[in-house]
């Protein structure tokens, strides 16, 4: 009797276990319909300062503390950056995407999907950094072919600058 | 609202465990073992660690096929340990998630007992920063969309100045270092788990950190079973050029992770805010109103230490005398500790109901309910007390008998000290007793039962006298919902003792001339009543 006690809690505690590893990794999950890719906008890129640097007169220097004295007031803060992005011919994404940091001397920062359905797209990515206000400092045109669960990376070199499409 | 949700709850809790009750009896029932089981996984998740960290590679490139070495060409030892490794791991969750949903059901989290229910809140994250962690190691596709929903997660968050979520979208952008980091961090935050493990328990007495070992051994075989019938394998090597769009998901440690499609991560964090300020909060929500906590009085008190071994909650301590007194120590109550539970009174040997003072005092005492009442209230108790058999019932108020008006009610079972029962059957107060307790896998003040039961058979300070029939004592262990249960078995205990031939009662004391009697007020002497 004490073995079939023993036995039939043993075999409650391995089905319990059972239920367990079962939802371990089970059901899968799907992300997105099938058939689809990712476009991801995402990089981070410092717009130019807000304003230039400023030469000082020998009077504004003479206030400033003796240990805190310089020729030029460079004003920290840094402008938006304004970011186009279209699908063939579809606007996705135009935002002006603000500077990071408390003093918003950071460089901006964009990190966008975009689920499509797979196939040839023309891709348009355009980006302003300046503080012109029409037309754009950076731009890229190409037509990609997206495969099934691809992702598609546009991504912006500051140091080359221009449009990086991985 | 919440009291309903408690009791809901509670009723859930109390039919799942009836059956384990009956399969495994109250010393093996898996649901009382919660936080002992909880520790037995986690030294297994551990174990296996060490082990397969032996094989494991921290490389890049490497990390994949080091996991897929241990599962494909090592499986008969490596590879169980992986299974272990994983399945403990969600053993372990799902251990605390019941342990934590139980606690609330019984109202075990209020009180005193917030401590231990506040520091379960960090074992939560903690418990879900080692898994996470541990996922991302094996780089294949499961850890990629964990990678990139963790960090993306992340981002939401205004700390980072670049987003992280970018170093798992291009290839070429991650090293060996990263994985080096994040295996000393699937150390760090266990050991930073283990450290709360034990925060968890500092304010209970005799915490149950091991389960029985028949207890122990079963599941130790089941889970090497079902390591054997369902290894842990990977899910392909991870491509960051392609999205992990299908992944098997772990349902215990990452249910959240696709409610950041649903919700939006802002969604997924407000969540986890809100669940854990709720979780934080819950011992006020509302604060538990409980008596004065128990006090020492010095002039009764010998030092024998007897309360501080019996408290649950740690909330007595020796130290030295403070009076003229010839006795080395005292003992001292911490109020911040104290549920007033009234098990130190039960164990005190000053609390005896014979004794003949001015007035009944013992060395530790309830100040909102004295151990004067509790004889006064057991003596007005079997004065209403009529029929064939006389039984005397001592109940819980956790008890399914808390509901009886004609019984004596304690905040434990254990408050009594074993005296009152030889009292009460000696002195013809009644013709049985009963001790009606909480369920025995779920006693309210932990020890109650485990004390009562040891006293009752001499195992214990202070041991229930052996001219005591104990054919005359019973003791029945029920839920607060099991009304009918405790009143059944009640009912089967007075006719059995209706059947018992009529008791031999001793003589009476001759009175003490020089002292008043505090009995003035008790029924006639045993033995005038025959």
């Amino acid at each position: 009797m004490m073995y079939l006690r023993l036995a039939g809690q043993f075999v409650v505690i391995a089905a319990l276990f059972t239920v367990v590893a079962a939802f371990a990794d089970w059901p899968a999950y799907r992300q997105f319909p099938r058939g689809s890719a990712i476009v991801l906008l995402t990089f981070v890129h410092g717009a130019d300062r807000k304003a230039e640097c400023r030469r000082l007169t020998s009077q504004e220097i003479d206030k400033l503390p003796p240990n805190m004295r310089r020729v030029q007031d460079c004003p920290r803060g840094r402008r938006p950056i304004y970011v186009e992005l279209d699908l063939s011919g579809r606007a996705v994404f135009r935002e002006s995407l603000p500077p990071t940091g408390i003093a918003g001397d950071g460089p901006s920062r964009v990190y966008q999907r975009f689920i499509v359905p797979a196939g040839k797209y023309d891709v348009a990515v355009r980006m302003r950094d300046t503080a012109r206000v029409a037309g754009f400092d950076h731009a890229r045109e190409e037509a990609v072919t997206l495969v099934p669960d691809q992702m598609f990376v546009i991504d912006f070199r500051s140091e080359r600058g221009e449009f990086v499409f991985h | 609202m919440i009291g309903r949700i408690r009791r809901a709850l509670r009723y859930g809790f109390e039919f799942i465990e009836q059956p384990f009750e009956r399969l495994f009896g109250p010393a093996l029932n898996p649901l009382a073992q919660l936080g002992a089981l909880g520790f037995f996984f986690f030294w297994i998740v551990v174990v296996s660690g060490i082990y397969l960290f032996i094989f494991f590679d921290t490389g890049i490139e490497r990390a994949y096929e080091s996991v897929e070495y241990i599962s494909r060409e090592q499986w008969f030892h490596a590879g169980v340990m992986r299974s272990l490794h994983r399945y403990a791991s969600d053993l372990m969750v799902v251990m605390v998630a019941t342990h934590l949903l139980r606690q609330f059901a019984y109202d075990q989290y209020r009180g005193v007992r917030w401590f231990s229910w506040f520091t379960g809140l960090p074992m939560i994250w903690l418990l879900y920063g080692s898994g996470i962690t541990g996922y991302w190691l094996v780089w294949d596709r499961l850890a990629q969309y964990v990678a990139l929903t963790t960090s993306e997660l992340l981002d939401r968050l205004p700390i980072f100045g670049e987003p992280i979520a970018r170093n798992f979208v291009f290839t070429g952008t991650l090293t060996s270092r990263f994985f080096t980091l994040m295996v000393f961090m699937h150390i760090a935050v266990p050991l930073i788990l283990l450290f709360i493990m034990w925060v968890h328990i500092l304010r209970i007495s005799r915490p149950k950190i091991n389960p029985p070992r028949t207890l122990a051994a079963m599941s130790l075989v089941a889970l090497i079973g079902v390591a054997l019938w369902k290894p842990a394998l990977s899910q392909g090597h991870v491509d960051l050029a392609m999205v992990p769009v299908e992944v098997g998901l772990d349902w215990f440690y990452l249910p959240l992770y696709p409610m950041t499609d649903i919700w939006g991560r802002g969604g997924v964090w407000e969540f986890l805010g809100a669940f854990s300020l709720i979780i934080g909060l819950m011992p006020w929500l509302p604060p538990l109103r409980r008596a004065r906590a128990a006090e020492v009085d010095l002039a009764h008190c010998n030092g024998c230490a007897r309360c501080a071994e019996d408290c649950p909650y740690e909330a007595i301590r020796m130290v030295g005398r403070t009076d003229s007194l010839p006795f080395p120590s005292q003992a001292q109550v911490n109020a911040a500790l104290c549920t007033s539970c009234g098990i130190c009174v039960g164990a005190c040997p000053s609390s005896t109901p014979f004794r003949r003072s001015e007035e009944l005092k013992t060395g530790i005492d309830l100040p909102d309910f004295t151990l004067k009442e509790l004889r006064e209230r057991t003596v007005a108790a079997a004065e209403a007390l009529q029929g064939p058999a006389r039984i005397l019932v001592f109940a819980c108020e956790h008890s399914g008998a808390w509901r009886l008006d004609e019984a004596v009610h304690l905040p434990c079972v254990a408050m009594a000290p074993p005296s009152l029962f030889d009292f009460v059957l000696s002195r013809d107060l009644a013709d049985g007793v009963v001790i009606a307790g909480c369920a025995e896998s779920a006693c309210f003040s932990r020890l109650g039962i485990a004390w009562t039961k040891q006293r009752i058979a001499g195992a214990r300070d202070p041991y229930l006298r052996a001219r005591v029939p104990r054919e005359r004592i019973a003791t029945i262990w029920t839920s607060a919902l099991a009304t009918r249960q405790a009143a059944a078995d009640i009912a089967a205990f007075t006719a059995k003792i209706a059947a018992l031939p009529r008791k031999k009662l001793r003589l009476p004391r001759a009175p003490n001339p020089s002292s008043r009697s505090n009995d003035e007020h008790l029924p006639a002497e045993a033995g005038s009543a025959t």
